[in-house]
């Protein structure tokens, strides 16, 4: 029982129970719906560390709590008086946007934080209930590893922000321009290549950025991600800060920080202004990199207010030297962190309790050799894990007629029931859109498969064609200047063949709906972006772009086309690298080997 | 009628501000007041200023950097920072670099677009005076200091972030 709380259960939702405090009892076996547990346990949360039967976790203790419930009150008394008419709309705007709300085509988008995309059963259970309650039963993955809902009412915000709390979660700062969710590789912490866990970096950014007075209107929105393993899957050097986990002198792990990356309109790699620091002195250089771009970034036009620009107008030589002069005065101040807090934020992300377990297991090998449908998802969906007897798996959400990202209350059920199951209680939400069961017992993982199936999430496209990153598109976004989802359903329904698309091989797709860049089309292999073209909705495509360690953005292949003739175009692109491609040579590899031409003449041929 | 809340309370306002300044001949013109004086203003008209019989302070706009004023800033009993719009942010960063970089020790005074769901993160950043804007309600102000319990960063109010204190 926690401090505070005498045993009664006060309230129930989505299985959980709260008592007087305003806790939830995570740790209650026994759920009913009338609101009565038995063996009631109302969680403390100044108990440290979490117990190693769940996944590793960040678990909030009383100042996180209070901090959460503070906000919670501040921002009800805010949609109050916006609701009674004494907050105008426009300084309304601001304070919703910081809680992740905005308005959208046809009703308020609640934007939920998943901190560098972790999420427990408890919080999967949360968001369902959401879904069911809020909104019409479903929510959306975004490419940052959040979550969104696109129907809730503005006057039930506040409670389901509270209804978030309870199960330390929120939606500060996921929208507006302040610092947002700093996020990481899905596979942080389990990865085989990995140099450090950069989840405990991810929480002391999180806590730092969370609330911070000086930096709640900065010129534009401003987005951080960290880097620990060798292969890059956050898209690290396309952030307004990329941090990387690295070597430094004497084998010492420090940081490597790159400054001015981003999408939207002007497409940038990050350059590097802190060749190499120190552990403790983490939070002091991203504060001095914060002052310089809230004081000198342009706020005279919303396009050229992303650090980027700065960082190009000044040079990065310039822009590093600002750097500097301001690290210097803070550089060993109170904010300097020290070993303890560093150790206790590791403390949260120790191992769970991994079983002693051999690799390639005869349950496994046996139902890899007699079912061909699970041995193509073993194939495609997991990936290898740092521990032997162990498999990272992932959870496509890209079936085919199914908006890229969208998960209903019922599946979110399913992987909280799963994550419990297979993976101690946790997933985690990739910024593909997909979701991660980080580890799985290799030899259960027919069993994890067959229960996946049974709920339509079994797809085994991962890192193929028609694992699309998609926007939400002109269906529901007010910025859109076209639908994206249609466009994706399109593709995949005209590569739906899983023998043509294993043999097309690694090749990712991205669209979006407009050049903010939600869908990352940048960086993919083909990029879609959706213009307008007086009025019409028309797709211009990009070539050659990727995420990955070598980042490099995307060049336009030529004029734009009508909806109906992007599948077409995608075929022509994709027989183009059949062609030409020489043997095991992945899309974006022949592509930077015959360059943009012969696609274009492919393309663009005319037709006798 | 101004609403300053200065310290937590309401407080009388004994300053003048100069919004827009030509020349120096304003000076003549008001006698004997506390004046808080456009920052340029002052550049341009240190030798009038100093034979003003009355306080003189000085107001920077977002655009301009307290890095500027140099040595004579610790003369000054208050520097004014403008909040052209609310939703300009760079005036929270020139009056935590009074504090810190600068250990300036007098008033701080938030000008301008100045409203109440602001005030918590101001006060954080070292302002200890707001100069409200005339429709904000003063009361409802006065809450605002206490909208959080605590935070995570270290700040003018809180010197030591959580992780030193949890």
């Amino acid at each position: 029982m926690g401090p505070g709380c005498d045993g009664a259960t006060i309230g129930s939702e989505s299985g959980i129970g709260y008592c007087a405090t305003g806790r939830a009892q995570f740790d209650c076996p026994v759920r009913t719906f009338s609101g009565q547990l038995t063996n009631h346990n109302c969680i403390d949360y100044n108990r440290t560390p979490p117990e190693k039967t769940f996944a590793p976790m960040y678990r909030y203790d009383n100042y996180d709590h209070q901090m959460l419930a503070d906000r919670v009150a501040q921002f009800r008394d805010q949609t109050n008086r916006f609701l009674s008419g004494k907050l105008e709309d426009s300084e309304f705007l601001p304070l919703r946007l910081q809680n992740g709300l905005y308005i959208q085509r046809l009703a308020p988008m609640l934007r939920i934080a998943v901190p560098y995309g972790l999420l427990s059963s408890t919080q999967l259970r949360k968001l369902a209930h959401i879904a069911r309650y809020y909104d019409k039963g479903y929510g959306h993955f975004t490419t940052r590893q959040n979550i969104q809902f696109n129907w809730p009412q503005l006057e039930d915000v506040p409670d389901i922000l509270a209804h978030l709390a309870e199960v330390e979660m929120h939606a500060i700062q996921t929208s507006g321009n302040c610092i947002r969710n700093t996020t990481t590789d899905q596979f942080a912490g389990v990865a085989p290549d990995e140099l450090e866990d950069a989840r405990p970096y991810c929480e002391i950014i999180r806590q730092w950025s969370t609330f911070h007075p000086e930096f709640a209107f900065l010129p534009r929105k401003f987005k951080i991600a960290v880097c620990g393993t060798k292969i890059d899957q956050a898209a690290t050097q396309v952030h307004d800060i990329g941090v990387y986990l690295v070597k430094g002198p004497a084998e010492t792990i420090g940081f490597r920080i790159l400054a001015g990356g981003g999408l939207g309109r002007t497409p940038v790699i990050g350059q590097e202004v802190f060749k190499f620091v120190e552990k403790q002195h983490l939070l002091t250089a991203l504060e001095a990199i914060l002052r310089v771009y809230n004081r000198e970034g342009r706020r005279d036009n919303k396009y050229k207010a992303r650090i980027k620009i700065l960082v190009k107008e000044l040079g990065v030589a310039e822009f590093t030297t600002k750097v500097m002069a301001e690290w210097a005065v803070i550089k060993d101040s109170a904010l300097t962190l020290t070993d303890a807090e560093i150790a206790r934020c590791k403390g949260f992300f120790t191992d769970p309790n991994y079983a002693d377990l051999s690799n390639e297991p005869a349950e496994l090998t046996r139902h890899l050799q007699a079912n061909i449908l699970f041995a193509n998802w073993y194939e495609q969906n997991v990936r290898p894990h740092k521990m032997t007897g162990y498999a990272i798996a992932t959870v496509s959400f890209k079936e085919t007629g199914v908006a890229p990202g969208d998960v209903t209350d019922r599946q979110l059920e399913h992987l909280a029931a799963l994550a419990e199951s297979y993976s101690f209680g946790e997933v985690r939400v990739s910024h593909h859109q997909n979701i991660v069961l980080a580890d799985v017992r290799q030899d259960q993982l027919f069993t994890l498969w067959q229960a996946l199936s049974s709920q339509a999430l079994a797809s085994h496209n991962l890192g193929l064609l028609t694992d699309i990153i998609c926007c939400p598109g002109g269906d529901f976004c007010a910025l859109a200047n076209a639908k994206s989802i249609p466009i994706a359903e399109a593709v995949q329904r005209r590569f739906s063949d899983l023998t043509e698309l294993k043999n097309i091989g690694q090749m990712n797709l991205n669209i979006s709906g407009c050049m903010n860049a939600c869908g990352h089309h940048h960086v993919g292999n083909i990029g879609i972006l959706g213009v307008d073209k007086k009025g019409e909705e028309y797709y211009q495509i990009s070539l050659g772009g990727s995420s990955k360690n070598e980042a490099s953005l995307g060049k336009i292949i030529g004029p734009s086309f009508a909806q109906e003739e992007i599948p077409d175009v995608v075929e022509k692109i994709v027989n183009v690298y059949k062609a030409q491609r020489e043997p095991g040579e992945k899309f974006i590899d022949t592509y930077n080997r015959i360059g943009i031409d012969p696609f274009k003449e492919s393309v663009y041929a005319k037709v006798d | 009628m101004p609403k300053l809340i200065k310290d937590g309370a309401l407080t009388p306002d004994r300053w003048t501000v100069l919004k827009e300044a030509s020349g120096p001949e304003v000076l003549r013109a008001l006698p004997g007041k506390n004046l808080i004086v456009p920052f340029k203003f002052w550049k341009n008209y240190q030798a009038e200023l100093k034979d003003y019989a009355g306080g003189v302070a000085i107001w920077l706009d977002s655009d301009e950097n307290v890095a500027d004023i140099g040595e004579p800033l610790h003369a000054f009993a208050l520097i004014a920072l403008n909040f052209p719009k609310f939703s300009d942010g760079r005036s929270y960063t020139n009056a935590r670099a009074l504090r810190e970089h600068f250990k300036y020790q007098g008033e701080i005074r938030a000008m301008g677009d100045v409203l109440r769901d602001q005030l918590y993160y101001m006060s954080r950043c070292g302002f200890n005076a707001f100069d409200l804007r005339h429709d904000q309600d003063e009361n409802l102000c006065l809450q605002a200091f206490s909208d959080f319990k605590t935070g995570y960063q270290a700040t003018i109010t809180e010197p030591l972030p959580l992780f030193r204190r949890r």
